[in-house]
């Protein structure tokens, strides 16, 4: 990101908490806090070092708090600093952290703390996201009826078998027995079970599903100074970008949206990336239900348009395969909603800086964190890498 | 609309010009454009879709700009005044995003959405921004809803409304003898007397003082409630100049929040917003005007001092279009400061202006601008 004369951003400490359907034992600022205090800790910083605290997470209503960063300033250490608070929907994880990184590329602040989180336990997630307004289309009891036709639009336009979705699912959840910090750790998981769970929104199981999770993640970053005394090796941007179109609309693609492909082209022009097939080691995605991959794989342009699925059935996206998706387990294995994003560009971040443990991806040089929210209509997008961008 | 005179605009002091610009920041940006709605008590007939578009068609008529030609879009909202999770995202279809756009959107007053789309200016990566911000009261007990930003496990399940959290404000600037009553009751009268020179404003002229809200703040020291909306053009450098005639350059800008609990602040001091003054470079020189968001007259004594402004006569035109007094949309009311300043800059009313932003209870966390207009 130098190239255009920007300060270039560095990711230096990552925290998560070990995300869970409910965590009884801490407030929200107990969560928040846990998270934060190892991000910290990973970058070898205290509180005093943070010049400004950047907070994102979905609808206020999840947890019944409005605009919550208020309340979360003593714990997040914000008190005499600037706090921001994005809120982009689904993708806000992901924005929250381009934010947070605008504000080291642009020389305003030196070092940020972000992070973003959701108690979803504190109510009900579902509900939350079905209140009802007059003259506007319902969300119909949650984000899987909004997104089960548009997965049925992708297998009847591509001719996908029907057995893809339950491949992903099975995929990401043993990548998540990987992960210490995922939520569903399912130690007897087999592809039969998954294919035998019930079905929700058709085509959609159970068991392609996101569960409900409460956790947060944070991430401190940094500039060139910054990362120089770093402990551990720095994870470098070497490009962001948002996009968003409207929710509806008579040309609307919901299959693959225009906002996720001028995204990912953004991103790529910034970091030099002309084929990200072979560009790329390891991909966080934001998939909350199974089929998701495959549609995502070619909105991305990991695969041709109606090719997504293949590489699927094929294993090209497992932990050995030779594109890793969600090595961490991703949404399916853990959804802290307004943290599924950050999380995604985190584990991107600790992919390249070879700190994701049994999950690794060996030799990941470059890695991709995405997000998309809404109406599959705000897209969020991150790449970064081992090595300091080229200026 | 009543015959009350508007308060006269200062001409700028020769012997005292302000200050020379700094350069602070890696590029020049500026308010090329400001629109904002007629602020009104209800607006059941409308949605917050109809009730946007218009000013946004406004401030993008004020420059030519068409939405694709936007380099970036933030918005700033609040889904508990909405009563639905993601109510922005309809909006966004108002903005008209096709083809996609860069865009992002802060559940904050609209003043830290133009912070968030002045530092997407910084980075080099857009030369214009489009700002926009809204919010529609009327459907709920806005008292009521504020409760919920409250500390959720101790404070909030008390409902303490936001009237009797500054009424403790006011009354701990009186106990410090900073202010009394009539004091406060001339901030009221001067706001809404001014406000008569204000086409958009909610209340306006003689108001009376009223009964008391919550003691010691009457009816006369409350914000109205109601709905409205506002929109901003940012611009950097040469493009500013292309697109306005006297840019508003954002010389400085910073944001600060204090903690949480009232027991842990001076509430008749504001750190936060001194801090942030400090940062934007407010006492670099003096200003002309100041567009202070204070929904409650004992909250412009607090920002006052912290912004030495000096009292009442000191020179200063403070909040010459009426203020939160006059019309205190939520979410859009900080955007609006930094407006009608802009504004005020742009016709040649103001050389030099500050404006302030506010969120949370008590005056907890603020943002200060401070804008320049070219010198002749």
């Amino acid at each position: 990101m130098s190239a255009s004369g920007k300060e270039p951003v560095a990711v230096v400490g990552i925290g998560q908490t070990k995300h869970v359907a409910a965590r009884h034992d801490v407030s929200i600022a107990g969560l928040v806090r846990e998270a934060a205090s190892r991000a910290l800790a990973d970058a070898e910083l205290g509180w005093q070092d943070i010049d400004a605290v950047v907070i994102g997470k979905a609808p206020d209503f999840f947890e019944g708090v409005m605009m919550p960063e208020l309340y979360l300033a003593d714990a997040l250490g914000a008190v005499g600093k600037p706090m921001l608070r994005v809120h982009t929907a689904g993708s806000v994880g992901g924005s929250t952290a381009l934010v947070a990184a605008n504000l080291v590329a642009a020389r305003v602040h030196r070092t940020v703390l972000t992070l973003a989180f959701e108690k979803q336990s504190e109510s009900n997630a579902m509900w939350g996201l079905s209140l009802p307004v007059p003259f506007q289309q319902p969300l119909l009891a949650g984000a899987g009826g909004f997104f089960a036709p548009h997965v049925r639009a992708y297998m009847r336009r591509t001719g996908a078998p029907d057995t893809v979705g339950s491949l992903v699912a099975y995929k990401d959840r043993r990548n998540a027995l990987k992960n210490p910090y995922a939520h569903l750790h399912e130690h007897d998981i087999t592809l039969e079970k998954v294919q035998a769970s019930p079905m929700l929104w058709d085509p959609i199981r159970y068991s392609e599903t996101c569960p409900s999770s409460d956790g947060a993640c944070a991430m401190v970053l940094t500039d060139r100074a910054g990362a120089a005394r770093s402990p551990r090796p720095p994870a470098w941007v070497h490009g962001g970008a948002m996009r968003s179109e409207p929710t509806l609309f008579a040309g609307k693609d919901f299959v693959s949206p225009q906002a996720g492909k001028d995204c990912a082209a953004d991103v790529y022009r910034q970091a030099g990336v002309t084929d990200p097939r072979r560009d790329i080691d390891a991909v966080e995605m934001y998939v909350p239900f199974s089929w998701y991959e495959p549609m995502w794989l070619e909105n991305l342009g990991f695969a041709a348009e109606g090719e997504g699925w293949k590489l699927t059935e094929a294993g090209v996206t497992e932990l050995d395969g030779d594109l890793p998706v969600n090595p961490s387990g991703g949404v399916l294995s853990t959804n802290p909603i307004g943290a599924s994003g950050m999380i995604r560009f985190a584990e991107a971040a600790l992919q390249v800086r070879g700190q994701a443990g049994e999950h690794q991806v060996p030799d990941a040089r470059r890695a991709m964190g995405h997000a998309y929210g809404g109406g599959a209509q705000f897209f969020a997008m991150w790449l970064v890498g081992a090595a300091e961008p080229v200026s | 609309m009543p015959a009350t005179p508007a308060r006269p605009v200062r001409p700028a002091t020769p012997s005292a010009p302000p200050a020379p610009r700094k350069r602070r920041y890696a590029r020049e940006v500026a308010v090329v454009a400001f629109a904002q709605s007629d602020h009104r008590r209800r607006t059941d007939e409308l949605s917050e879709v109809e009730m946007v578009m218009p000013v946004l068609h406004q401030v993008l008529a004020q420059t030519g700009l068409k939405t694709g030609e936007i380099g970036f879009t933030c918005s700033g909202s609040s889904d508990y005044l909405a009563g639905r999770a993601f109510s922005f995202t309809m909006t966004l279809d108002g903005v008209g995003a096709w083809p996609p756009i860069s865009e992002s959107h802060v559940e904050m007053d609209g003043a830290w959405a133009l912070y968030e789309a002045w530092v997407k200016i910084q980075t080099g990566e857009a030369d214009t921004a489009l700002v926009y911000a809204y919010g529609k009261s009327s459907p709920g007990s806005v008292r009521d809803v504020l409760t919920r930003q409250l500390d959720p496990y101790y404070v909030a399940p008390l409902w303490p409304d936001a009237v009797a959290l500054a009424a403790l404000q006011a009354r701990a600037l009186i106990d410090a003898g900073d202010t009394d009553e009539q004091a406060l009751a001339a901030i009221g009268a001067r706001s809404r007397a001014d406000a008569a020179a204000n086409p958009h404003a909610q209340l306006t002229g003689v108001v009376p003082q009223g009964d008391h809200q919550v003691a010691p703040l009457r009816t006369g020291d409350c914000p109205p409630v109601g709905d409205g909306a506002a929109a901003v053009v940012l611009a950097a450098g040469d493009v500013a100049r292309s697109l306005c005639a006297r840019p508003a350059w954002i010389t400085g800008i910073d944001h600060r929040i204090e903690a949480h609990g009232l027991g842990l602040r001076d509430l008749t001091d504001s750190p936060s917003t001194r801090t942030a003054a400090e940062h934007a470079g407010l006492f670099d020189g003096p200003v002309d005007t100041a567009e202070l968001h204070a929904p409650f007259s004992s909250q412009e004594v607090v920002l006052r001092k912290a912004l030495r402004l000096g009292g009442p006569g000191d020179g200063v035109a403070v909040n010459p279009s009426g203020g939160a007094l006059a019309a205190n949309p939520m979410m859009a009311a900080g955007l609006i400061r930094i407006g009608e300043a802009a504004a005020r800059i742009h016709r040649g009313a103001s050389d030099r202006a500050v404006a302030h932003a506010t969120s949370g209870p008590c005056l907890q966390q603020n943002l200060v601008a401070v804008l320049e207009g070219d010198r002749a």
